[in-house]
């Protein structure tokens, strides 16, 4: 670990709120901590508009309004109002539920610039098993409102191996439904996701099919729908570039006001977290010892002190490195360099073989 | 998309996803659209900020002409390689 302060080039330009870890679905995928219920609701509305200033203050340009399910906040338009004073890019990250025409007609009224509806998959029945609930109907419902009231829509399904051979199908609903950016993103093996891991992580064949028919509609659609695929770390042999690099561009608050460099490093041994209601988000950018533990380079082991693409990857991703080796400071085992990359190589190799489908543990309150 | 050059009788408009502000902290125009952001340059900025649709790109380039005091030539081919790459990319929507 390190003590590094911000360099020159760390720019915060991404405040991600998470709102609430309480949501309607229970996503079997679900990339909030698997103990979510030890980060109960603490910001009030007013805490949530002092941590918006002070980030707009650092620099920050976008807001993402996330959770949980960020609906869930009775404050959700006043948080927007005073989002969309500060000039944000303000972004809702939603499942759709619950939501009525008439609130998102005062969301939009409030300032809101884009929403993000999530979808499990384009089978009715197979969206609903996955999100552990009835909700498919209701969400393509939503994404007709948030296209009437003239917001831009992005459509965000998560891949995996039970949905991976539907991309085509993916795309089509995405035209129907006006989306102007679709993202297919593939799961993401951490918190609730790697508990299924057996059960969700595609083939390589699966993968390179899914990825062939979203390259030939991303051609297409150029300047019509903005069409992502993410592959899986796990088939790529280099880490990704986890936010873009710890503490560098993002900053997060948690439920509870906990300041974190990603979604999940409250999940990382060892580290202090600051509490938004404790320091300013500035004083947290800028001196707390959780942001400066894997910022920058010091804190590197080999081989990625050596690496040329220390710079592009970072390393990886800290919360992988620790959930698959129990050591936060390690090379992200999905690189192809990294002495634990077997630990990828193995849970590839069973992805290739395994036909009978496995059951899914969904996501709980545990308390 | 075709690859047919674009006219000039297009008019240009932000698409509804962007949002043009000033950065504060670099002094720049940035464009920004879901989860990113296109730091421009002068000339990026003075173009984007006469794409609301109301104006054709001959008039565009003939605005900006005048205001760089630039040989309108030159002033076209920078003005439609831009403008192409954000219809590309759905960032710029034109209507005939």
């Amino acid at each position: 670990m390190s003590d590094a302060r911000p360099s020159d080039e760390d720019r915060l330009y991404t405040l991600i709120d998470e709102l609430t870890y309480l949501c309607p679905l229970r996503c079997v995928y679900c990339s909030n901590p698997t103990d979510l219920a030890a980060h109960p609701d603490r910001l009030q509305t007013a805490d949530w508009l002092r941590v918006f200033r002070e980030a707009s203050e650092l620099g920050a340009l976008q807001l993402n309004l996330s959770g949980g399910e960020p609906l869930l906040r009775k404050d959700l338009e006043e948080l927007v109002e005073g989002a969309s004073a500060l000039d944000f890019y303000t972004n809702l990250i939603t499942s759709g539920l619950p939501l009525t025409r008439e609130r998102l007609v005062r969301l939009r009224d409030a300032g809101l610039s884009s929403v993000q509806v999530s979808l499990q998959d384009t089978i009715a029945s197979e969206s609903d098993r996955i999100a552990g609930r009835e909700s498919f109907q209701h969400k393509l419902e939503v994404a007709r409102w948030v296209k009437e009231l003239g917001l831009p829509l992005t459509l965000n399904i998560v891949l995996h191996r039970q949905n991976l051979s539907r991309v085509a199908e993916m795309i089509a609903l995405a035209e129907q439904l006006g989306a102007d950016r679709l993202e297919l993103a593939n799961t993401q093996y951490l918190a609730w996701a790697l508990l299924n891991r057996g059960a969700l992580l595609p083939s390589q064949a699966q993968l390179d099919e899914a990825r062939e028919v979203a390259r030939a509609a991303r051609e297409r659609l150029k300047g019509k729908i903005e069409l992502l695929f993410v592959l899986p770390d796990y088939y790529s042999d280099r880490p990704k570039a986890c936010m873009s690099g710890w503490g560098k561009r993002y900053l997060l608050v948690s439920p509870d006001g906990l300041a974190l460099p990603c979604h999940l490093a409250h999940t990382l041994p060892g580290l202090s977290f600051d509490n938004v209601q404790q320091r300013s988000l500035s004083d947290i950018w800028q001196h707390s010892s959780a942001f400066a533990a894997f910022r920058g380079e010091a804190w590197m082991p080999e081989p990625c002190q050596s690496c040329e693409r220390r710079a592009i990857d970072f390393g990886g991703c800290r919360c992988q490195a620790f959930h698959l080796t129990g050591d936060a400071a390690a090379t992200d085992p999905a690189c192809g360099l990294s002495p634990k990359h077997d630990l990828i190589v193995q849970a590839r190799a069973a992805a290739q073989e395994q036909l009978i489908p496995l059951s899914l543990r969904y996501r709980e309150i545990r308390r | 998309m075709s690859d047919e050059p674009l006219s000039l009788e297009l008019k240009p408009k932000l698409a509804p996803k962007t949002k043009l502000r000033l950065d504060p902290k670099t002094g720049k125009y940035i464009l920004l659209y879901p989860e990113k952001g296109l730091l421009l340059n002068p000339t990026g900025a003075a173009i984007l900020k006469l794409c609301t649709g109301e104006q054709t790109l001959s008039a565009i380039i003939a605005t900006l002409s005048l205001e760089f005091q630039s040989d309108t030539e030159k002033v076209q081919a920078e003005v439609v390689a831009f403008v192409q790459g954000l219809l590309d990319r759905g960032l710029v929507q034109a209507e005939p």
